[in-house]
């Protein structure tokens, strides 16, 4: 699979003929729609709302936003964020209703606090993890985003961002930042396992953390928890591995540590 | 660019984020157009709640655009009250349901078709309607030139100024 992140950055990669090209692709505009709908069920939105659109490119996922029907929750106000100068002027061509801006999302979110209510994003992402120059670094590319995007959500907001990442690493890498951020994240696969996987970071602002109860109650969703429990009260473990745990650690610091025998951590009867 | 978009644009450089002086950002040889936009008072009722009156007021001042009223309005000033458009309203709802008798529905129903005042349409026209094509936006606090063209704003900085 080739991914044009790996040959040109973006405002380079989608010069004029790639943004036509990959805007009348009958076939990148169903998948994009596809995913842009899966997008908006899990935001969720009941009213009007405004959205920022993250990588808005020519606007194929801005159209459906404002296309949302009125018994849906919509139209919805949408403003776009895209470094490709040629996708813009595509976006232009086609009349799109939403505002855009010529901006680098790994440059921060230029919008005040509280803005927007909803934040989505569709196949951009994973261009944050690449760095043009040496002055900055992919992971910092990815913190100033979601740092912005975090600042500029209302409380209670939520942001859905698709993205192809390139291996589990690089999952992991744009998840932490977005939880370093202070977002609650969580990832959901469509199609897990095949080619055709397409991974949504699912976000929330200001609720408690734990994405698992948004997900739950959609069709077809299986929730996969990868946290690590505490162990509840009454479930202490045993009392001898607790001891070797102590002593170990002790050891590592240098302390004179008895050895560890078949004595260890029992009990001294009385005997009789 | 909206001016809805406008009143919430803040300076992109990271210096500038703390100092109240970067927003909002002033625009210069502003050119204006009207595009016309579907109306959605349920959108403006979400929407007043966030916005900034005091700066809407200086960007219609910069604009040369007719004045604003003094303070922001409340939510109920954007919908007619029910007395004044209440009965007709009714009628409408009959009208267009038909036989649906379930009695959310209507009331769903009234609450979406209440009219919308003056006001809501006046504040639908200059925060939705009116664009801005040409110009410049001035950071107050570093100065930095944000060029407009064609309605779309250049937020890229060079990389001594992230």
């Amino acid at each position: 699979m080739s991914r044009p992140e790996d040959i040109l950055p973006p405002d380079l990669y989608y010069d004029d003929p790639t943004s036509k090209k990959y805007t009348s692709n009958s076939r990148i505009q169903n998948i994009q729609a596809s995913m842009t709908h899966r997008a908006l069920a899990l935001l969720n939105l009941t009213e009007p709302s405004l959205i920022l659109d993250v990588g808005s490119g020519s606007g194929l996922s801005g159209a459906i936003l404002s296309a949302v029907p009125p018994e849906q929750g919509g139209p919805h106000t949408w403003i776009g964020m895209d470094i490709s100068a040629s996708m813009l002027a595509v976006a232009l061509e086609r009349d799109v209703e939403g505002d855009m801006l010529l901006a680098d999302a790994g440059q921060g979110v230029p919008f005040r606090p509280g803005t927007f209510d909803a934040a989505i994003s569709i196949s951009a992402v994973q261009w944050l993890c690449n760095a043009e120059s040496s002055v900055e670094s992919a992971p910092g590319r990815l913190k100033r985003f979601f740092e912005g995007l975090y600042a500029s959500l209302r409380r209670g907001g939520r942001a859905v961002c698709q993205f192809y990442p390139r291996d589990d690493k690089q999952k992991k890498m744009v998840s932490d930042a977005a939880i370093k951020a202070g977002f609650g994240a969580g990832l959901l696969e469509d199609g897990g396992g095949t080619k055709q996987v397409k991974v949504y970071l699912v976000l929330t602002v200001g609720e408690s953390g734990d994405i698992t109860g948004i997900v739950a109650g959609m069709d077809g969703v299986d929730v996969e928890d990868h946290r690590k429990r505490r162990n509840k009260k009454g479930e202490r473990p045993n009392k001898r591995d607790e001891i070797i745990r102590r002593k170990h650690r002790m050891e590592g610091k240098g302390k004179v540590v008895k050895a560890t025998t078949k004595y260890t951590g029992r009990k001294r009867r009385i005997a009789f | 660019m909206k001016i809805l978009t406008l009143t919430f644009l803040t300076c992109a450089r990271k210096s500038c984020k703390p100092e109240p002086t970067s927003y909002p950002l002033h625009p210069t040889s502003a050119e204006l157009e009207i595009i016309p936009v579907d109306f959605n008072p349920l959108f403006l009722r979400a929407l007043l709640p966030r916005l900034d009156w005091p700066t809407l007021r200086i960007l219609c001042e910069a604009f040369g655009l007719p004045g604003l009223q003094e303070e922001a309005p409340e939510e109920d000033a954007l919908f007619l009250q029910p007395e004044e458009g209440g009965a007709m309203e009714d009628v409408e709802v009959q009208g267009e349901k038909g036989k649906e008798v379930v009695e959310d529905v209507e009331k769903k129903g009234e609450e979406e078709t209440r009219e919308a005042s003056q006001l809501a349409k006046d504040l639908h026209h200059l925060l939705l309607e009116t664009t801005m094509q040409e110009g410049k936006l001035v950071c107050g606090c570093c100065g930095h030139e944000y060029a407009v063209k064609e309605g779309i704003a250049n937020f890229l900085l060079p990389a001594h100024l992230v």
